[in-house]
């Protein structure tokens, strides 16, 4: 075992790091914000586009552009994925386009963004908190030795024109803004959801920067052997549900459960729960709400027997209606939704799923 | 074979409390507990040392106190433990994490034979970056496998492995060679039950207790906070919102008559709600 990654900047000299706002000189010329625009299988990842909603903001307050970043396999997705970035906000895009990044590894794509960032040397760089890109931004932020703030939920440019990174603490109690001073990106992640989408503008277009990527296939140690898809049953759509309807503890069983799927189906929405129902097995991993979960932002989200914890509620404050039932009064749940009934949800349950059908086929009538 | 478990004792943060008037964490008398996902990578090392022999370590860097979750990984069956604890590590951010872990993990290669797998959890509850993992894995040159859902193949003597990788839509089934650096992912194996003969072996072991100096650290200045390049500006509690929320009245209602009144105010708060659902219902 050495300690020596490629790409590794020079040893900062010795003192205190962050305690200085001064910025070395090599990190003087360091300008830009950029966002990896994520594309697996052909799809470009809505976070990234959510990214470049946010980054648009930041890029303006430093009165600097704002660059995509795309790493394809073969030129037609390089092309489509840079397409969406202009469409979403980027002023230009720059591509890494070679067959061995037709899928995702962490070998080659930490070459390939490591070397566009010492090539052409963004101040910002922010990448999705996805599986791919906390995987991806850990390497980076280690071979470039800089600053990574993970799961943002806020992003801002300070008076002294840092980024301020904020992102939950302890549990999700608290929250904490956090700098990175005098290195060279600073880079942050975000989850899905936690920004909004910007419009798009259909035909907006931009410059794009090839950039070469000197590494072939027999270099790389890893192999992706084969690609086993979930099942579109399996695919929790949960994160980009219009509507959400969710259970937590007060439901009491995995069969009452049921109820909040019945519901959900009638409003052709997704369901989901709180962690405990996780750890009971009533449902799945992929179907938790909150910071250990997804986040989501639906237009409707009915929470029923949630209590609110801090920890639920960092994952859906994003919804445009949030609709509480709960049997206590003075559940936390009710310090942030917008509609509140105190009632037993297994009574009200199955109350609404027959007033929705009802309404909505005695409305389709008339209609 | 030689396995290390990269394990942090952190606070049971369920029970961790904020004071409603200064807005500060109270953490006195709060529990700490080996972090939760750290325990499917204890575990699954566990496992292939039961099928192919060797020992496995396991490695916090902490303070003092910390020795306390070492010695409970002991219980569950580890055959060793490090515990990497100095002053100079206070205030250590992921990028000094992962550098006074890998020198530990070098300083543990020399001591107790090179690792051919390296795990860690998949991310802290207390920290949740997820990064001292590829963090590890970039220092010291290992092959990163994230997120892995199941070890499909192992064959240590042609030094390769085989593993399924949680990715966005799906498994990625990746090989590659070792060493190699493992970030487990949850759920996917459970803890086992110590032994009794593990249980009095972990009473009387010593576990191995190394100052930066002990691990071979000469670089103090790339540890602890010096070696951190994020800084916490400011930690704040969360507002509230300022409208409030408004109660659907439920007084003398029949959960069929409260249900419709629930539907008219959640259209009356958002409108073009009702003409969504009348869509999708028209649609089906
Ligand atoms: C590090 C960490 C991460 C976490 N991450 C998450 C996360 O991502 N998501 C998450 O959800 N939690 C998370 N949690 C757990 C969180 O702190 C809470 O424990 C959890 O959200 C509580 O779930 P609950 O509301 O279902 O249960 P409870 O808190 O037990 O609440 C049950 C509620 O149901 C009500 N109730 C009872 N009976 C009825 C009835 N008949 N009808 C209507 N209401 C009824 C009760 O009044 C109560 O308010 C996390 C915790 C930690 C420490
Ligand atoms: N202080 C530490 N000592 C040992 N292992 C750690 C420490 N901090 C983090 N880790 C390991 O790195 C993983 C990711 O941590 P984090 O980046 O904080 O989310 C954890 O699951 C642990 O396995």
């Amino acid at each position: 075992m050495s300690d020596a990654p490629p790409n590794a900047p020079k040893p900062p000299a010795a003192g205190r790091a962050g305690t200085k706002r001064e910025l070395p000189e090599r990190f003087k010329a360091y300008r830009h914000v950029w966002v990896a625009i994520e594309c697996e299988h052909g799809v470009v990842h809505p976070v990234s586009l959510e990214l470049l909603g946010e980054g648009r903001k930041l890029a303006d307050k430093r009165g600097v552009d704002l660059a995509g970043v795309v790493l394809a396999g073969d030129s037609l997705t390089a092309a489509q994925t840079a397409a969406a970035a202009f469409e979403h906000g980027a002023d230009l895009v720059y591509t890494v386009t070679a067959p061995i990044l037709a899928h995702y590894r962490n070998e080659t794509y930490t070459r390939a963004m490591t070397d566009l960032v010492n090539a052409h040397q963004p101040e910002i760089l922010l990448l999705g908190a996805t599986n791919l890109g906390r995987d991806l931004a850990g390497s980076v932020a280690t071979t470039l030795q800089t600053g990574l703030t993970a799961d943002c939920t806020e992003l801002a440019i300070d008076d002294e024109g840092s980024l301020a990174a904020t992102r939950p603490t302890f549990g999700g109690s608290l929250l904490c803004t956090i700098l990175t001073l005098n290195y060279r990106p600073q880079m942050a992640t975000v989850r899905p959801r936690v920004m909004a989408m910007p419009a798009r503008e259909p035909g907006r277009w931009g410059r794009i920067v090839e950039h070469p990527l000197d590494l072939s296939e027999e270099d790389v140690v890893t192999k992706v052997l084969r690609f086993i898809a979930d099942r579109e049953s399996d695919k929790a759509q949960l994160a980009y549900a219009d509507i959400v309807v969710a259970g937590g503890l007060g439901l009491r069983s995995a069969e009452n459960f049921q109820l909040v799927r019945a519901l959900a189906e009638v409003l052709g929405g997704d369901y989901g729960g709180s962690r405990p129902l996780v750890q009971k097995g009533w449902i799945t991993a992929d179907r938790q709400i909150g910071q250990t979960g997804k986040t989501i932002r639906p237009k409707l989200y009915i929470a029923a027997g949630i209590s609110g914890a801090i920890q639920h509620r960092v994952g859906v404050e994003g919804a445009d209606t949030i609709v509480a039932i709960n049997t206590d009064p003075n559940a936390p749940i009710f310090d942030f939704a917008h509609l509140g009934v105190v009632a037993d949800a297994i009574e009200l349950l199955p109350a609404l799923t027959r007033a929705f059908q009802a309404h909505l086929s005695v409305n389709r009538l008339a209609g | 074979m030689h396995i290390v478990v990269c394990m942090k004792q952190v606070p049971d943060s369920a029970q961790i409390r904020v004071h409603p008037v200064t807005n500060t964490i109270m953490r006195q008398g709060v529990p700490t507990i080996i972090n939760p996902y750290d325990l499917f990578a204890l575990e699954e090392a566990l496992r292939l040392r039961d099928r192919l022999g060797g020992e496995v370590t396991v490695l916090t860097m902490g303070p003092p106190m910390a020795e306390e979750s070492l010695r409970k990984a002991l219980t569950f069956g580890a055959d060793r433990a490090v515990l990497l604890t100095d002053r100079a590590f206070a205030g250590s951010d992921t990028l000094a994490t992962s550098f006074a872990l890998a020198a530990a993990l070098n300083k543990i290669s020399q001591e107790f034979g090179e690792p051919p797998i390296v795990f860690t959890g998949k991310q802290t509850i207390d920290g949740d970056t997820a990064q001292v993992g590829p963090g590890i894995a970039k220092r010291l040159g290992l092959n990163q496998l994230t997120y892995v859902a199941r070890i499909a193949d192992l064959d240590p003597a042609a030094g390769t492995i085989t593993v399924e990788r949680r990715a966005e839509g799906g498994l990625q089934v990746l090989q590659t060679r070792l060493p190699v650096l493992i970030t487990m992912l949850e759920g996917v194996n459970e803890i086992r039950r110590g032994s009794l003969d593990d249980a009095y072996r972990a009473a009387r072991a010593q576990v191995v207790r190394w100052s930066a100096a002990d691990a071979g650290i000469t670089e103090l200045a790339r540890c602890g906070l010096k070696g951190s390049p994020t800084i916490v500006k400011k930690v704040f509690a969360p507002q509230g919102r300022a409208e409030k929320v408004r109660q659907v009245p439920t007084a003398d209602r029949s959960a069929d008559e409260l249900a419709i009144d629930v539907i008219a105010a959640i259209f009356r708060t958002q409108p073009p709600l009702e003409d969504d659902l009348l869509r999708f219902a028209a649609g089906q």
